[in-house]
């Protein structure tokens, strides 16, 4: 008995020594992250969801006017339904076509191709150069009368749209630009693509099945939690856009490319309406929550998780 | 498609199949020939923004205005460059724009590579539910964030400063934070063990056995850090207002929205604005595609 306790203790001693240490190491370790959470993060919403209830300009004073802010934006400031009609435009356009280019040019180069990783650095280097310089660049490449595109579209005989001057071309313009940056999710698809187990295809084609089927049923399900992935982050991506549609037509023309960021930027940060911009900003944070969930609840039905065959 | 597969994998090829097995063959290598045609066609179109803009930045002033395009510029005007770059202080913002970048890289790998230690190799309360709310911080929109520090900042009259551009660095960043702990979670922990056996503290586990086995995967982080920071608009356009302390990125802005600028000084300076990435990128390509590989594939 007595030996028995003095093992249990002796064992027990220095192994809650180790586990209490530790836990307070652990907690030492993520106190960076964790004090810039709670502050910059956690403190920072609860402090703008305060602020979205105020009347408040930049500093000086402000006044409680409830949910005044939030039916304002319904009932009395046209420019918030364009600029999220815009960026809803931007979105649902950009992020499918970019999903499913970046995955045809992933098939592409998988398919044991010769210089590999010459085509794959070609097609991934305009995604890691982005901002203001690239933005200059394509404002130029869309130039109507001097710019290649319109030059290329005239090989074909085709006279292409004044582009980022018209209402209806501008935005379609940002769009094509945004197909440019495919590189990253083309990366993460390719890996995907090559992690599938060739076994896999082995199997189908003994079963008889074709390319086209085995890309139906090997290809596409295996792929689904990748896709998934690349969907929720170029969905949050994509509505946060900024740069491009400031720095290539400042929102224009006629407000056809004001993106609900900017439209916060110009609330907030130009005419100093702190508490409108708050809003602004949680309705944006809502949004994106409410798409994320939406793509999350259907990926039940279309992803398709490998360890759910191992249950 | 079927038939040619029954073909291929039926044991017995007799005689008279002779011909749709060329057949066979014939569509594979033109099938093979498709792909390379797209690829090299895409190649071409992905390239042409690049040249387009060196094209122009070394163009004499009535090329660049010439219908059809001209893209290889005769003569070459090299001097377009050194023009553009007396024309406003870019060695200023780009010397601003790397103190920015390097003190923001410092910060992003010391607080990350802490946090996602601990999130990757320790076990204590909370640690799980800390870090679900990590990732939930990256569905967050900054602008949610963006007007309260801002507040902040300015009372503490940093606004017209770098401070607000670095200092949230060194309190980590989800996206980083998730790519370590992913790599540190594929580390062996038997090299932990080792290390306490021999009486290796926590943080010389870190600072010893994983830090130096991570080289590339903090490389990569750096890299990204290095990217979003030298490209980030929206924050210093916030924050800076006096061109002494303009980044790059304002610094062109300034420089597209002047009306004497000439569009090949313009596509000269963007250049000029995109070469350190380039040379990053050449430089650590390989490693940058696992990066994001390691972020995309194990969530």
């Amino acid at each position: 008995m007595a030996i028995h306790e003095m093992q249990t203790t002796r064992s027990r001693r220095p192994r809650f020594g180790m586990r209490a240490r530790e836990e307070v190491a652990g907690y030492l370790f993520i106190l960076p992250w964790l004090i810039g959470f709670l502050v910059f993060t956690a403190g920072a919403m609860i402090y703008s969801l305060y602020l979205s209830f105020f009347d408040a300009d930049f500093l000086t004073q402000s006044t409680f006017t409830g949910v005044t802010n939030y039916t304002q934006m319904f009932t009395d400031d046209a420019l918030w339904f364009k600029a999220m009609r815009n960026t809803l435009y931007y979105s649902f356009i950009s992020v499918p076509l970019l999903t499913i280019l970046a995955l045809m040019i992933a098939l592409l180069l998988n398919q044991k191709v010769v210089g590999l990783s010459f085509f794959r650095t070609i097609y991934y280097l305009p995604s890691v150069v982005q901002g203001v310089a690239v933005a200059i660049l394509w404002v130029w490449l869309f130039h109507p009368d001097f710019g290649p595109i319109n030059g290329l579209l005239g090989l074909f005989g085709l006279s292409g749209p004044a582009w980022l001057s018209t209402e209806e071309w501008a935005m379609p313009a940002i769009i094509i630009m945004s197909l440019w940056g495919v590189g990253g999710s083309m990366i993460i698809f390719l890996a995907g693509l090559q992690g599938i187990s060739q076994s896999f295809y082995d199997a189908a084609s003994i079963d008889g099945a074709g390319p086209l089927a085995s890309f139906w049923h090997i290809t596409v399900p295996m792929m689904t939690p990748t896709i998934f992935f690349s969907l929720v982050l170029g969905l949050i991506g994509s509505f946060q856009m900024f740069t491009q549609a400031y720095v290539m037509t400042r929102g224009g023309p006629n407000n056809a490319t004001l993106t609900y960021v900017m439209h916060i930027y110009n609330k907030g940060f130009q005419q100093f309406h702190f508490g409108y911009a708050s809003a602004l900003a949680w309705v944006l944070f809502i949004v994106i929550l409410l798409f994320t969930m939406l793509i999350l609840k259907s990926s039940t039905a279309w992803v398709y998780y490998e360890g759910e065959l191992k249950k | 498609m079927a038939e040619t597969t029954a073909i291929e994998v039926g044991k017995r090829v007799t005689p008279w199949q002779g011909p749709s097995r060329y057949v066979y063959l014939g569509r594979k290598i033109s099938q093979r020939g498709l792909v390379y045609l797209l690829l090299l066609a895409g190649a071409i179109l992905f390239l042409i923004p690049f040249v387009w803009m060196l094209s122009t930045s070394l163009k004499e002033g009535p090329q660049v205005y010439r219908w059809p395009p001209v893209w290889i510029p005769d003569p070459v005007r090299f001097d377009n460059y050194t023009k553009a770059w007396n024309l406003l202080p870019f060695v200023q913002f780009y010397w601003n724009t790397v103190r920015i970048s390097f003190l923001s890289i410092i910060g992003t790998v010391l607080s990350c590579t802490l946090a996602a230690y601990g999130f990757a190799r320790l076990r204590f309360r909370g640690r799980d539910i800390l870090f679900v709310l990590l990732l939930a911080t990256l569905m967050l929109p900054n602008q949610v964030t963006m007007i309260p520090q801002y507040i902040w900042f300015a009372k503490l009259g940093w606004v017209n400063t770098y401070l607000p551009l670095i200092v949230p660095s060194f309190f980590g960043n989800p996206f980083s934070i998730f790519l370590l702990r992913q790599f540190f979670m594929t580390l062996p922990h038997e090299l932990d063990d080792a290390a306490k056996i021999d009486g290796c503290s926590f943080f010389g586990i870190y600072a010893k056995i994983i830090l130096p086995l991570s080289k590339a995967a903090v490389g990569v982080v750096a890299i990204f850090s290095f990217t979003y920071h030298w490209n980030d608009f929206l924050y210093p356009l916030i924050y800076l207002q006096s061109i002494e302390q303009f980044t790059i990125s304002l610094g062109l802005r300034m420089f597209q929205t002047n009306t004497f600028v000439d569009m090949q000084s313009l596509m000269a300076m963007s250049v000029v604005a995109l070469i350190p990435q380039l040379v990053i990128f050449f430089i650590a390509q390989r490693h940058l595609v696992q990066g994001v590989v390691l972020s995309g594939i194990k969530g």
